[in-house]
């Protein structure tokens, strides 16, 4: 029972700090010059890390980033990626074609090449960072909702609408996209761990959010430079970061077992 | 086999063609004045116009486009802002690089995944395959840019096995190997998994059992022979994690390739290069896809005969 519930457990602590770390009174930008690279102890919470700021603080403050990036930018790709996707495969003919073809051409950017390279044209920044892997986002969306969209227009209940003269639109809200919905939420969940990944990814490479506001990302970046002498300015954003993609990923993972999705391998 | 090929070379060229045209776009997706951020507020308006002729952006888009595509087609990538040498010397000397750190990489992912993978898939169920699973799960979780520095503090700094950063010699490599190949061993076990699953489920492993052959021979020579051909495919799929993660990877260690040219492009805002990198990785991974489309039709009937996708 508490292999099940941990997941759950873990995100629903990210949450809340996502959402009301505002209200604790945390001072991620507090610094305290007396307790420069501290490390965790007793007095000293999680440590401080070369400003002598609080790692427990700015580790709250890099989960409101974490958790604000992923949560919109799977939102929008969910939303954009399922409409094309779906309306591609409904509407078929030349406009599908060329769908597809787009499609593979955004897939032809090899992994977070095309985020970090859109978040670097377009400066550094949150905004910068949500659009950036949105552009990249949506694809995968878009692609599997094709795919489903495709199997399901045959079947007879889509036909019989169609018959009696129900317009796309309802065919397309009613009859079709509640079938989808199953492997789209699986979809969802991981691509929640991959925009996590991301977004700290970007911020390592110094592309996300910039000093003085936190990200885990950057959290790692600047520790790596104290490793030997504070390993804990790595290791305590590292241990968040891993906690919520494993998190994040088992829960997709227990989704698709429940849901009974039959998904393809996972391209990232 | 024929339309397969020339259906498969032309979708390759569209995307190709979509890819670059993107790229192209690049520039003029910079906030602002692309020209003045390169230079800095603090520029001559002489030199300005200089650059912005040099770079043909006081022309109309399609005349630029035409100049970017006719220059590409005679591999003349322009000169970097920033160093001003030929952007493909400079692509010339990172390669090596980043191609030993991607094949290295792409043994340790293999060296790993296989036996877990395998062990995962005949056990199925054990405690062995949910460890296995677990453990590549973990993997999955953990990105490069966690992983390398982990791995730099255990091995460099505390056992000193290893240089922390850099490129000289077989020791350095060790490091930024693992880091990129955990990664893809993480994805490519469950991949061996679940396709070596799939085959041990087919009617010629029960007339192998039936036989009375030993496990092993039937697990290593008439399962893991047909369920191999896939993995391969995925492999080639899974190229793509391994460039871009080693992005990431190479900055970690310092590395100095390709991935570590984009980064420091971007950060001297030296827009042709990071346009140039961009476009070779992606060119490499659309060329080794499609490679492994074609070898794997040619290998297996079946997919060519389904013809389209």
């Amino acid at each position: 029972m508490i292999r099940r519930w941990w997941p759950l457990a873990i995100l629903l602590v990210w949450a809340f700090f996502a959402l009301f770390g505002g209200l604790l009174g945390l001072a991620p930008d507090h610094i305290q010059l007396p307790k420069i690279l501290q490390p965790p102890g007793v007095d000293n919470a999680l440590g401080y890390d070369d400003l002598g700021r609080p790692l427990w603080d700015r580790l709250a403050a890099g989960a409101q980033t974490s958790f604000l990036v992923a949560i919109v930018v799977v939102a929008v790709s969910l939303l954009v990626g399922t409409l094309v996707g779906t309306i591609s495969a409904y509407v078929g003919g030349w406009w599908d074609h060329v769908m597809v073809r787009v499609i593979d051409i955004f897939l032809a950017f090899p992994g977070i090449l095309l985020a970090i390279a859109l978040a670097g044209l377009l400066g550094p920044g949150i905004n910068n960072v949500i659009i950036a892997l949105s552009v990249v986002g949506w694809v995968g969306f878009a692609r599997l909702a094709r795919a489903q969209v495709l199997t399901i227009k045959q079947r007879e209940h889509v036909q019989a609408a169609q018959a009696l003269g129900t317009v796309p639109h309802r065919i397309i809200l009613f009859h079709i996209l509640p079938l989808i919905m199953a492997p789209i939420i699986v979809e969802a969940t991981f691509a929640v761990a991959g925009a996590v990944i991301s977004e700290a990814g970007l911020s390592y490479l110094g592309l996300g959010v910039q000093p003085p506001e936190a990200s885990w990302g950057s959290m790692i970046r600047d520790g790596a430079r104290y490793l030997l002498v504070a390993p804990h300015m790595v290791i305590v954003p590292g241990v968040a970061l891993m906690l919520v993609v494993l998190a994040v990923n088992l829960l997709g993972d227990q989704l698709r077992d429940k849901l009974d999705v039959r998904t393809r391998n996972r391209k990232e | 086999m024929l339309s397969f090929l020339v259906s498969r070379l032309l979708s390759a060229a569209i995307v190709v063609l979509g890819v670059s045209c993107l790229v192209f776009l690049f520039i003029h997706i910079v906030p602002g004045d692309p020209v003045e951020v390169m230079l800095g507020e603090s520029a001559r308006p002489a030199d300005r116009e200089a650059l912005r002729q040099a770079l043909g952006l006081d022309q109309p888009l399609l005349t630029q486009m035409g100049h970017y595509y006719s220059n590409l087609f005679q591999l003349d990538l322009g000169t970097s802002l920033y160093s001003q040498r030929p952007i493909v010397e400079m692509l010339m000397e990172r390669i090596p690089a980043t191609a030993e750190l991607a094949f290295a990489a792409l043994v340790v992912a293999m060296v790993i995944a296989f036996p877990l993978g395998v062990l995962a898939a005949v056990r199925k169920g054990s405690r062995w395959d949910q460890g296995a699973m677990g453990l590549s799960l973990v993997g999955v979780s953990i990105p490069n840019f966690l992983m390398g520095p982990l791995l730099i503090l255990l091995f460099s700094l505390w056992l000193g096995w290893f240089p922390v950063s850099g490129r000289e010699g077989f020791a350095s490599l060790v490091l930024p190997a693992l880091t990129l190949g955990t990664a893809m061993a993480a994805i490519l076990s469950r991949m061996v998994r679940a396709t070596l699953l799939e085959t041990l489920h087919e009617d010629y492993i029960r007339t192998a059992r039936a036989k009375g052959l030993s496990e092993s021979v039937v697990v290593w020579r008439h399962a893991m022979r047909n369920a191999l051909l896939p993995v391969i495919t995925l492999l080639g799929l899974q190229l793509g994690t391994l460039l871009g993660g080693a992005v990431i990877t190479e900055v970690v260690f310092s590395w100095p390739g390709l991935g570590q040219l984009t980064i420091e492009a971007i950060q001297r805002r030296d827009y042709p290069v990071v346009q140039a990198c961009v476009l070779l990785i992606s060119f490499t991974y659309v060329v080794v896809n499609t490679l492994t489309d074609l070898v794997y039709g040619w290998l297996d009937p079946r997919v060519r005969l389904e013809g389209g996708r």
